[in-house]
């Protein structure tokens, strides 16, 4: 992988929440979890968590692992 | 460079003003300032207008001139500065630096925005342009969102709890409730802090600042010439500006501002005074978390230390060190571009003994602590009454 392409692999959850208000394009998807990943090559990412149940929320320290890139978003779940 | 005074303030009350427009709020704001100053608007050499987003929340843009005109000013050199939330603090930053230097002897400065002819989803979406798009905003973040995660780091990594964040709150309710321009005079208990409607966990409602209208003004002169405009001068002892990454996936530790410590250092070290002499402060609580970062970044606490000694009545009016005795952003209100203004015009009031219900003990040296978007801009600025210290 070249330095300045964008990697995804897995991580564990320096911080996150969960969006309540969310501005004028996400309201319909409200609420919904992002977080910030610290990867595990280095480095941090926000991303959106997937989670269709409060058990599949993330919280500090929780493992995650890369799902899928939607129009340019980085989505995450909880490491089984 | 030479020594600067404040010979004027003025300010509108901060809320919801359906019939108002931006220009005749910041009109407003500088008719009292001048008034204040004993000044009249052909003697003022330089304008400068802190403002956010006007083109954005009202359509108008090239706001220096077109606010610069409705007051009379014509022909001076009229000046926008734009540092997401932190824009009043510069414009106040740039004013001075002129007044320092020099260039000019008298100058305006005067911050405004009028965010409320706009739906709080819409609101929410041109505040977030502060913050980096392509990443974090474009995954849903707003800044609620951004200010919630630094809440749950600092919470991780130093103990701090949800009551604590609900403390600023309540204080800053108090303070502002004897504030006659804040937009929410109204006390609020530890409990309906924490019951409110979350905006993004763990913040509720209560946690954030407020949607408003205002405009606050101040004018320059260097020290030599304050006495022609007031027999109250204060004095600047100290302001300066600093920068930081935009994305908080970029800052090594999101529970600190490093443009805020930066700029304080730099103010310190011009006002030649410390932390622990500094008397009373406004700082930015945009969230009730930002109070907490801003004492500790600040060096009034030790890193961690912000919650408990919130809890324990430290920032209180009574307090070691009154932190947001006017009410803070959190009830005072918070149009974005006048924030950093209006907290100048506070600190003036104070130092002048002026607060009326709000007057502090010692108001002999304040600090004002201004904070853009996620800690990106950052401006402090130290204040003293003439003559100290």
């Amino acid at each position: 992988m070249k330095p300045w392409e964008p990697h995804f692999g897995p991580g564990i959850v320096y911080t996150e929440t969960v969006v309540h208000a969310a501005p004028e394009p996400f309201v319909d998807e409200a609420p919904y979890q992002l977080a910030i990943v610290e990867l595990e090559g280095g480095g941090r990412r926000t991303v959106r968590i997937l989670a269709r149940s409060e058990e599949q929320r993330v919280r500090i320290g929780d493992r995650v692992e890369f799902v899928e890139l939607r129009e340019g978003v980085p989505y995450y779940r909880k490491r089984p | 460079m030479r020594p600067v005074a404040l010979v004027g303030i003025g300010k509108t009350p901060f809320g919801a003003f359906p019939d108002r427009d931006l220009g005749s709020l910041a009109a407003e704001a500088i008719s009292r300032c001048l008034a204040d100053a004993h000044a009249v608007p052909s003697q003022v050499e330089a304008f400068y207008l802190g403002n956010f987003a006007g083109p954005c929340f009202v359509g108008q843009n090239h706001l220096a001139p077109y606010v610069a005109a409705a007051c009379g000013l014509t022909g001076i050199p009229a000046t926008r500065l734009e540092a997401a939330c932190a824009s009043g603090g510069a414009a106040f930053c740039h004013g001075v630096m002129a007044v320092a230097a020099g260039l000019y002897d008298i100058v305006l400065v005067a911050g405004v925005e009028k965010m409320t002819s706009q739906p709080t989803p819409r609101v929410a979406q041109i505040l977030a342009s502060a913050g980096d798009l392509a990443g974090e905003m474009r995954a849903g973040a707003t800044f609620p969102a951004l200010f919630a995660m630094i809440a749950r780091r600092h919470m991780h990594q130093y103990g701090t709890t949800r009551e604590h964040l609900a403390q600023v709150a309540v204080k800053n309710h108090a303070n502002g409730a004897r504030n006659p321009f804040a937009h929410m005079r109204k006390e609020v208990t530890l409990d309906t802090v924490l019951a409110a409607r979350p905006v993004a966990e763990p913040l509720t409602v209560y946690d954030c600042s407020l949607i408003s209208d205002g405009a606050a003004a101040l004018l320059l002169a260097p020290l030599e010439r304050a006495l022609e405009f007031t027999s109250r001068p204060v004095r600047v002892l100290g302001v300066a500006q600093s920068s930081d990454r935009l994305a908080l996936q970029d800052k090594a530790d999101i529970t600190t501002f490093e443009a805020v410590k930066r700029a304080a250092e730099k103010a310190y070290r011009m006002a030649g005074v410390g932390p622990a002499d500094i008397e009373f402060a406004e700082v930015h609580d945009c969230f009730t978390i930002a109070e907490i970062l801003a004492i500790e970044d600040l060096g009034f606490v030790a890193k961690g230390e912000g919650g408990p000694f919130t809890a324990d009545g430290g920032t209180a009016p009574d307090g070691r060190i009154p932190v947001n005795a006017s009410g803070g952003l959190k009830s005072k209100g918070h149009p974005v571009g006048a924030t950093g203004v209006a907290q100048i015009c506070d600190l003036v009031e104070q130092l002048r003994g002026e607060a009326g219900a709000r007057q502090l003990k010692r108001h002999a040296l304040g600090l004002a602590q201004n904070l853009g978007g996620s800690g990106a801009t950052a401006v402090v600025s130290i204040l003293s009454r003439c003559g100290t210290p």
